[in-house]
């Protein structure tokens, strides 16, 4: 039998309906290459057992002709994700033993749709970082590592990496700034941040509410167009989620792009760009227009202000929600004198560094005095990057950049370590779409001269995910990337 | 604008943390230098500008104040660190 971790979805998924194999044997393979790959440090919960039970059901309702859309297929859950009676603990110490009772809604439907759990995913703490090194489980090493382990990126670190490594068929991923899409383009995998909205929020672990998205991190074009079809939708308990229509995102596909608009930020190409991002870049550009796609210049003229006013604005929301973390009614509790010096202590202990730091910027911003001054300015330049997106798109169908400006850097960089910014830099290419709350996919394009994966990012107007679906599969197509690590 | 140790130090305990005194100074320098990069934002001109709250705000709407899912006190309380009598139980507050 071939090797059945190999299989994209839509492929296992017709294997499953042809009884070639079963979804029990689907899961085990899947879990034996997890024992396999423990080094990647890929997942921080294994759960085998669950998996393989949730697979022996899935089984009987194929063989009984009544399986879901997802039936069958084994996954990776981000650790933000919560789900019932399973660890939840956004990779932070704080969170230590949370079992949540209850399930997050893109995680009850991805159920709902057939899917079995194979275990949670390692991701920066509280989905805080750019490289998965602030995870109070340690960093992922990246199934591309050649000589020394290089960073999966993040904060997604995990999902990507167990896609590359074909520890899952895919994983659930969130992303506030990049978080699905620079750990995809580190590890040479596909994923899509959609629209604002689109996603329910309820029951993910929450770091900056008015940018976090949930989104799918899978082996390609058609997976991740499958999996959101089975994660989006409207949620009253979510009341920022969208109550738009979902589309067969999968239809899309195949279809052609004579005709259709490719924007090219001139922002995006500072003088400094990697010399080889920026000849993949064109490369990009070069195979959609063979493919009867018209190239057109576009201008985000606000785009050098986009990472200052996220790492206000994101920190400003973190410093709120992570209020609730006081050792009152869940997690990690270390006691003090009074109530006062439990809540300290707790937090001290509780919370790494990066977290700490995000806190207190977040805490001056909203603090009497400096409200207007940064917190209210940065609300109002991200209207002004949102303006950017919205005049762009009236000229164009698809923006086309790249996603991150680097390949995946060595674990315990310096120059990351040095000062925190370097670190947020990674988000230069991400930040405006998500302040703006456009989708935006990234794929891999090719491999950088050490033999990395690159991606490209594919932005779309709001709730036009399928435009980006449509163009990205062409472009892949074209880009002949082969994934698997 | 810049800030002194002592406003850190207010800072941390607005957020409920603790920096050890000798972690103070390190923690000014840094948090300077991320306001400093964040000013970049003054040079925006938004005098006639709105703030954007949310990108999706034209779809919040009002529901009923009504209970949905009631009668869960014992999901509540699974993850207390510490409960006594169906409640959550912290330190002695009142002296």
């Amino acid at each position: 039998m071939t090797d059945l971790t190999k299989l994209t979805i839509a492929k296992a998924r017709e294997g499953l309906k042809k009884k070639e194999f079963t979804a029990v044997e689907l899961a085990e393979s899947y879990i034996k290459n997890m024992e396999l790959k423990r080094g990647l440090n890929a997942y921080v919960c294994e759960t085998p057992e669950k998996a393989l039970e949730q697979a022996k059901a899935s089984q009987a309702k194929i063989d009984a002709g009544r399986g879901g859309d997802l039936e069958g297929i084994p996954l990776g859950i981000k650790d933000l994700f919560c789900t019932q009676g399973i660890a939840t603990t956004a990779c932070s110490k704080i969170l230590q033993g949370f079992v949540p009772p209850y399930e997050s809604t893109v995680t009850a439907k991805l159920l709902a749709a057939g899917v079995n759990f194979l275990g949670k995913l390692n991701m920066d703490e509280f989905a805080m970082g750019g490289s998965n090194e602030t995870s109070a489980f340690g960093p992922v090493v990246n199934p591309w590592s050649k000589d020394k382990p290089l960073v999966a990126g993040g904060s997604s670190g995990g999902s990507a990496a167990a896609v590359a490594a074909e520890m899952c068929a895919a994983a659930t991923g969130t992303d506030t700034g990049g978080s699905i899409r620079q750990p995809a383009a580190f590890c040479g995998v596909t994923g899509i941040k959609p629209t604002y909205g689109r996603c329910s929020r309820y029951g993910i672990i929450a770091f900056a509410s008015s940018l976090d998205q949930a989104g799918p991190i899978a082996k390609d074009v058609r997976d991740c167009a499958i999996m959101l079809k089975n994660m989006a939708g409207h949620d009253v308990k979510d009341s920022t989620s969208a109550k738009n229509m979902v589309p067969d995102f999968e239809k899309v596909l195949g279809g052609d792009i004579r005709g259709l608009r490719i924007g090219i930020p001139k922002e995006y190409r500072p003088a400094g760009l990697n010399e080889e991002i920026a000849a993949y870049w064109d490369k990009a550009a070069a195979m959609l227009e063979d493919q009867g796609a018209r190239i057109v210049n576009v201008s985000l003229p606000h785009t050098k202000y986009a990472l200052a006013t996220y790492y206000i604005i994101a920190p400003a929301e973190a410093s709120s929600n992570l209020a609730r973390y006081d050792g009152v009614r869940y997690g990690k509790r270390i006691d003090g004198e009074h109530l006062e010096d439990m809540y300290v202590n707790t937090r001290t202990a509780g919370f790494g560094a990066e977290v700490k730091r995000r806190i207190m910027i977040g805490t001056y911003v909203l603090s009497a005095g400096y409200y207007d001054a940064y917190y209210l300015k940065a609300q109002k330049v991200r209207r002004l990057i949102r303006d950017d997106f919205v005049r762009a798109f009236e000229q164009c169908d698809v923006i086309l950049t790249p996603t991150a400006p680097t390949a995946a850097f060595a674990i315990g960089d310096k120059t990351m370590r040095q000062d925190p910014i370097n670190m947020w830099l990674n988000d230069v290419f991400t930040v405006s779409v998500s302040l703006a709350g456009l989708p935006a996919m990234s794929l891999p394009i090719g491999l950088n001269k050490n033999g990395l994966p690159l991606g490209m990012q594919i932005i779309g107007r709001a709730f036009d995910e399928e435009t980006v679906f449509k163009a990205a599969e062409v472009l892949e197509k074209q880009a002949g990337f082969k994934g698997a690590k | 604008m810049s800030v002194d140790v002592q406003t850190v130090k207010r800072i941390a305990s607005l957020a409920k943390l603790k920096i050890d005194e000798d972690k103070a100074p390190a923690a000014e320098i840094e948090f300077n230098k991320i306001l400093q990069w964040v000013d970049l934002l003054k040079e925006v001109d938004t005098s006639s500008v709105e703030p954007l709250v949310s990108v999706n705000e034209n779809f919040l709407e009002m529901r009923r104040d009504e209970v949905t899912e009631g009668n869960q006190a014992e999901a509540v309380l699974a993850n207390a660190p510490l409960k006594e009598y169906g409640y959550f139980a912290v330190p002695k507050v009142i002296e």
